[in-house]
């Protein structure tokens, strides 16, 4: 199911999680996980909630013993360690910035229960705070703070000793939107001055995509598959991943047909689509469904091009300023959204107009039809 | 009409709780021997007599005394009980739950009986002990509760937090959760304090000649005398304890205090 990366050397890897299962009582949170995180990498888990990405986050900061397996950090097994003797540096998702204490004390905790001087204290806290952007304001309280100042501190707090990897978990989720946008950079930023390994906790496939070097895709306690951005976005290798990461159109189940080299879908109502490619793990006359992203949607224009030319008619658009997603309805593949540059579209082809669409399956993702749908 | 017979009913309900306050403030400035409402005058006398009477002096140091050892220790118990009762989940946690509150609707002279038997078992009505203990078992139920209340609304991820960067259980208690439980603890001492001094019941009781607190000095000096002294004392008590409450209110929020809205 999940394509497991090369382990490396012991030495590449920072945070080895082994096996890991945890359940409260009958409720499995997590099953039987195994995620080798490399020295140095920006890794997200991505699910909706309830997939265990946050559950998985707490048992590498100790807050959560697993049921079963170990885990391992810098090759020490630290599973029955308890977590303020772990070195991992974490950022919650409501900051959980100590209300009673400046800016600067609650940047230099972590440098004061690592019993280090003062000066060096002094020195360390202000280093970090300049980091995040917030030089000059230790002496702050921290409800003095706007969310996003909050947000650096929390950062700034997690990294100022050093930690053996840094823990975010949703630390965006509760900044709008722009705000959101300019802290993504931030922490990219962040993780290649400090080359930390970092594991981010999302659930918005958008900041996953955005910011990771390799992003770990879970639902229901299980991992679904481990990719770089681009490989994830562009093979999903089962209809979760497809549906999860960006729109995606879910075709109709079709049946797979093979004439010499070339691979064809048949629906219903007589529609067949030319494929891409020799499909060679798929067997001939077998159910197959199809994942078709709206940007390999297209309205057919005077040139040709590769992909099916298909009869169409306009449901409904949504302009979004750089382009719009225009749904159509297809006889035989149903209800389908398409992605047009600008806003041409709108008064070119009002709805109920008809329209003829290019479907490029070059980028579709072809997988073997589940039992239930 | 609606409305007026609401403001009736409100002023009414005002009148009948402050008045007896009203008219003991009122009888205490009465210039004559006797206590008489309304006042055939005004004078500041019979409050001179009150700081001045010897018994009462002696009683209020006594009440001093009793009052921050009551209140203090209890507070550390009740800050105990209440962390243990809302962290732990243990067999009995009911049954504790139970016996801080008991004193609750325990009657005081049930309680303030109770330990006069116990202190006479242990030759020890003579001292402050004895007064101190039935206090504590007195004033706990507040404190715990308003600790309790503090406890519920201290987030739990700050505490997290201070692990995860490297605080043990131990620093994260007196670095994290006892600051943030301040304001709880305080309102609760107070609050305490207040009841403590302020206690007549069950001190009755158990304090002797030597130990007796302003409450049962009052009682025993209106037994003997029926001059406005006693008013006048009373008005002091009712003013000091106002703004006791005041200052807990303007400082802590009086309705989290007493555990009426946790927010």
């Amino acid at each position: 199911m999940s394509t497991q990366p090369a382990t490396g050397q012991q030495g590449d890897i920072a945070v080895d999680i082994a096996n890991v299962a945890k359940n409260y009582g009958a409720v499995v949170a997590v099953k039987q996980v195994s995620l080798p995180i490399r020295r140095g990498e920006f890794l997200t888990l991505l699910g909706p909630s309830g997939c265990g990405k946050t559950t998985l986050l707490n048992m590498i900061a100790g807050f959560e013993a697993p049921t079963a397996g170990t885990i391992s950090i810098d090759g020490h097994d630290v599973t029955n360690v308890p977590p303020h003797l772990r070195d991992t540096g974490m950022v919650f998702q409501n900051y959980a910035l100590f209300p009673h204490m400046t800016v600067f004390d609650n940047v230099a905790f972590g440098l004061r229960m690592r019993k280090v001087d003062k000066q060096k204290i002094a020195r360390e806290a202000e280093a970090a705070l300049d980091m995040v952007k917030l030089s000059g304001m230790g002496g702050r309280r921290v409800k003095q703070l706007s969310g996003g100042q909050q947000q650096r501190v929390a950062l700034a707090r997690a990294i100022v000793f050093g930690p053996k990897v840094l823990l975010l978990d949703e630390p965006l989720s509760a900044l709008d939107k722009n705000l959101r946008t300019q802290m993504q950079f931030e922490l990219k930023d962040l993780h290649r001055k400090t080359g930390l390994t970092t594991v981010f906790v999302t659930h918005d496939q958008g900041e996953a995509l955005s910011m990771s070097d390799r992003i770990v895709v879970m639902s229901k306690g299980e991992i679904q598959q481990i990719s770089k951005p681009l490989e994830l976005y562009s093979r999903p290798v089962n209809s979760f991943v497809a549906s999860f990461i960006g729109e995606i159109n879910q075709l109709p189940v079709a049946r797979l047909k093979r004439s010499g080299q070339a691979v064809a879908f048949a629906f219903q109502e007589g529609v067949t689509l030319e494929a891409e490619g020799d499909h060679a793990h798929l067997d001939d006359n077998s159910d197959v469904s199809i994942f078709v992203r709206p940007e390999s949607i297209d309205v057919a224009g005077v040139q040709g091009g590769p992909g099916n030319v298909v009869k169409a008619k306009v449901v409904s658009h949504i302009y979004q300023g750089t382009h719009t997603v225009t749904r159509i309805e297809t006889p035989g593949l149903g209800l389908l959204d398409m992605r047009v540059g600008g806003g041409h579209i709108i008064d070119q082809k009002p709805a109920g107009s008809p329209i003829d669409v290019r479907i490029s399956l070059e980028n579709a993702v072809v997988l073997k039809a589940s039992g239930a749908k | 009409m609606g409305k007026f017979l609401f403001w009736t009913l409100i002023t009414v309900i005002l009148v009948f709780l402050t008045v007896p306050a009203v008219v003991v403030i009122m009888s205490s400035v009465n210039p004559t021997e006797t206590l008489a409402f309304p006042p055939k005058g005004f004078s500041l006398h019979w409050y001179a007599r009150a700081f001045t009477y010897q018994d009462f002096r002696d009683s209020f140091y006594n009440g001093m005394v009793v009052t921050l050892f009551a209140s203090t220790i209890a507070s550390v118990i009740g800050v105990a009980a209440a962390y243990v009762t809302h962290r732990y989940n243990f067999r009995g946690r009911r049954l504790l739950e139970f016996l801080l509150a008991a004193p609750l609707i325990i009657p005081r002279f049930t309680t303030g009986f109770g330990f006069l038997l116990v202190g006479a078992g242990l030759g020890i009505n003579n001292g402050y002990t004895i007064v101190i203990i039935t206090h504590i078992v007195l004033v706990l139920p507040f404190v715990t509760r308003s600790v309790y209340v503090s406890l519920v609304n201290v987030d739990r991820t700050l505490e997290r937090s201070a692990a995860n960067l490297g605080a043990s259980p131990v620093t994260v208690l007196l670095r994290i959760t006892l600051p943030l439980l301040t304001p709880g603890i305080v309102g609760g001492w107070i609050i305490a304090a207040i009841l403590s001094f302020t206690e007549f019941t069950a001190s009755l009781f158990v304090t002797s000649y030597a130990t007796q607190t302003l409450p049962v000095a009052m009682y025993t000096y209106v037994r003997e005398y029926t001059d406005p002294t006693i008013a006048a004392i009373s008005a002091l008590l009712i003013i000091s304890t106002t703004l006791g409450m005041f200052i807990v209110d303007r400082t802590l929020g009086l309705k989290r205090v007493l555990a009426i809205e946790s927010h």
